[in-house]
């Protein structure tokens, strides 16, 4: 693939998401309407010049929705992905230095059980115990991101193991927590950059479902999931209601996925012929 | 190959073990009494003991969670705390409606990844490889729950085609019951047949690009008979593991998938015992899902040590 063409698509990606975060954080000091007054006078209106998005069945304005709504989708992906990563990165270090020990054996079969947990899963046992909210979700998604980070990590690390400059440092008498710290991490960090962008989109959709069915986000929190929930009765009559929350998810999501290849292939070019 | 499996089988069973403790712990931890929710806050101190005892509830800790997986193993997974008819009916009139619906799914996914792949992979670099990788780009990114409505949208309440939810179950006939499957299968696979499009295309160009496929072009077969006879077999190892996980995606993405259309099948039956505190059915559908992804991992490894020789030797 072209790499000119590679960087336009990279550059729509990096501006898809960095209009969502925009979004979200100007929403904290504005929005074109209070997404907390009621106006029923004014409910289901279509989309026009006053309510770019129309508006919903107590009379919220859906743009403003949706901007409020930004904040928790990605809240909640980052908080998930940084779980996932201040966890599964040390796991995987230390699988990778102990490679074919008992604890690399302790890890990655950890690793296997956490991954026939799919986040819903994760979700519906927290629910059933603590009862749904966007913190469940959050750990949800961030207990599922455990697994993949750390068998990225452990698998990046295990080949740099075998380097010339990490046998230098265990002949100088480093151990092995020193170097993974200084040799090993500092050299997967592309990595988990890449991987990182991916697992921020991941969140963003499973924070979506998860609100969907009623497992994430409640009210009087907005979120783009529950939005698409409470729209649902009305798709007949308000289709608006339903299309623009949907959009917002999927620009999102397609704007992180494309910054994450683009990422990939700007920082390993290795990896751009197995795209996938 | 047996060394092979034995040492899988011990693995799988041991992961079921774990899993069910995780799963147990998980929910027995849950405030509030199921006797209490039963009978309502009025109810008095001695009748509820007597349903306490009735469900197992008196016992310790330790024994209920011995009765509950050795019951499991004999296809016995209690009694519902709501209904008080016994869970495996329950989980088993479900499972029809959402097994099929993942294997639908996945049927679909196949079905268009796989010539989508090939031809993406064949062609690569021309107008249809990046129609292909747009499309399944866009794919990725879709929340298939939002595409489910959308579909609503179009074929149920604009054109008519299909029903907006809804399942007239197996009885009134299959076509019937396939034709109320279909958008929840195709809302369900639209994620599933992306991935596994791009992952056969470029797991193809990979193989295309090794020497053995050189040396058969080089013997005087065409791009195509290489592909056919020798690229193939060996692009199917990444496919195959994908689709395993894809399986377990697909079981879980159902619950939600069947939340749009109103499938009676193992989703609503969870939601609808956590509204209920019916915990003896969350703990036993999410049992069972676990099950599946574990069970289906286990065979995917199978498969793969199968196709490669290579794999049985090294583990």
């Amino acid at each position: 693939m072209p790499t000119a063409k590679l960087s336009r698509a990279m550059l729509f990606g990096a501006f898809l998401s960095l209009l969502f975060i925009s979004a979200a954080l100007l929403s904290f000091v504005w929005t074109p309407y209070s997404v907390e007054t009621l106006d029923i006078a004014n409910k289901l209106q279509k989309p026009s010049a006053a309510h770019w998005f129309g508006t919903d069945h107590f009379g919220r304005d859906i743009f403003s929705m949706i901007m409020v709504g930004a904040r928790t989708s990605i809240a909640v992906a980052l908080v998930a992905v940084g779980i996932g990563m201040l966890l599964g990165v040390p796991l995987g270090l230390a699988a990778a230095a102990k490679r074919g020990g008992l604890l690399d054996e302790m890890i990655m079969r950890g690793n296997d059980l956490v991954f026939a947990f799919p986040p819903l899963v994760i979700a519906i046992m927290i629910t059933a115990t603590f009862g749904p909210s966007a913190t469940n979700a959050i750990i949800a998604i961030g207990v599922f991101n455990i697994p993949v980070f750390a068998r990225m990590t452990r698998g990046a690390a295990i080949s740099l193991w075998t380097r010339d400059y990490v046998l230098s440092a265990r002949v100088s008498g480093k151990g092995a927590a020193r170097i993974s710290l200084e040799h090993i991490l500092p050299n997967v960090a592309n990595l988990l950059i890449v991987q990182g962008s991916i697992q921020f989109s991941v969140g963003i959709i499973a924070e979506a479902a998860l609100s969907y069915v009623g497992l994430g986000a409640q009210p009087p929190i907005p979120s783009w999931g529950r939005m698409l929930a409470e729209s649902q009765t009305m798709i007949s009559f308000a289709p608006h209601l339903t299309v623009f929350p949907g959009m917002a998810i999927l620009l999102t999501v397609l704007g992180l996925n494309l910054v994450g290849d683009g990422l990939r292939d700007y920082l390993d070019p290795k990896l751009r012929r197995s795209k996938t | 190959m047996l060394r092979y499996t034995l040492k899988r089988l011990l693995s799988l069973i041991l992961s079921l073990l774990v899993a069910s403790l995780v799963i147990f712990a998980a929910i027995e931890v849950v405030p509030g009494d199921p006797a209490q929710y039963m009978l309502g806050i009025n109810a008095q101190e001695d009748t509820l003991n007597a349903l306490r005892e009735q469900l197992g509830l008196n016992q310790s800790v330790v024994s209920r969670y011995f009765s509950w997986v050795a019951g499991m193993v004999q296809g016995d997974f209690g009694v519902s705390y709501t209904y008080r008819t016994p869970v495996r009916d329950m989980v088993a009139e479900r499972l029809w409606i959402s097994l099929p619906l993942a294997l639908y799914a996945l049927a679909l996914a196949i079905l268009v990844a796989f010539p989508a792949g090939i031809l993406a992979a064949r062609k690569r670099g021309s107008f249809l490889d990046s129609t292909v990788m747009g499309v399944t780009q866009l794919g990725v990114a879709i929340p298939n729950f939002w595409f489910a409505m959308l579909m609503v949208l179009l074929f149920a309440v604009s054109l008519r085609w299909f029903s907006a939810g809804g399942f007239p179950g197996w009885d009134n006939g299959f076509w019937l019951a396939m034709k109320a499957l279909t958008l929840p299968a195709i809302a369900l696979s639209l994620q599933q047949a992306s991935i596994l499009t791009r992952v056969m295309r470029s797991s193809l160009l990979d193989t295309l690009s090794e020497d053995f496929v050189r040396t058969a072009r080089a013997k005087g077969l065409s791009t195509g008979q290489a592909l056919w006879r020798h690229a193939l077999r060996n692009a199917m190892i990444p496919v195959l593991t994908i689709i395993g996980m894809q399986f377990s995606f697909l079981i879980a993405g159902g619950i939600v998938i069947e939340n749009v259309f109103f499938l009676p099948g193992l989703g609503r039956l969870i939601f609808q015992s956590i509204s209920q505190r019916d915990l003896i059915v969350v703990e036993s559908v999410v049992m069972i899902l676990v099950f599946a992804v574990i069970m289906v991992n286990f065979a995917v490894d199978l498969a793969y040590a199968f196709v490669d020789p290579r794999l049985r030797r090294r583990t």
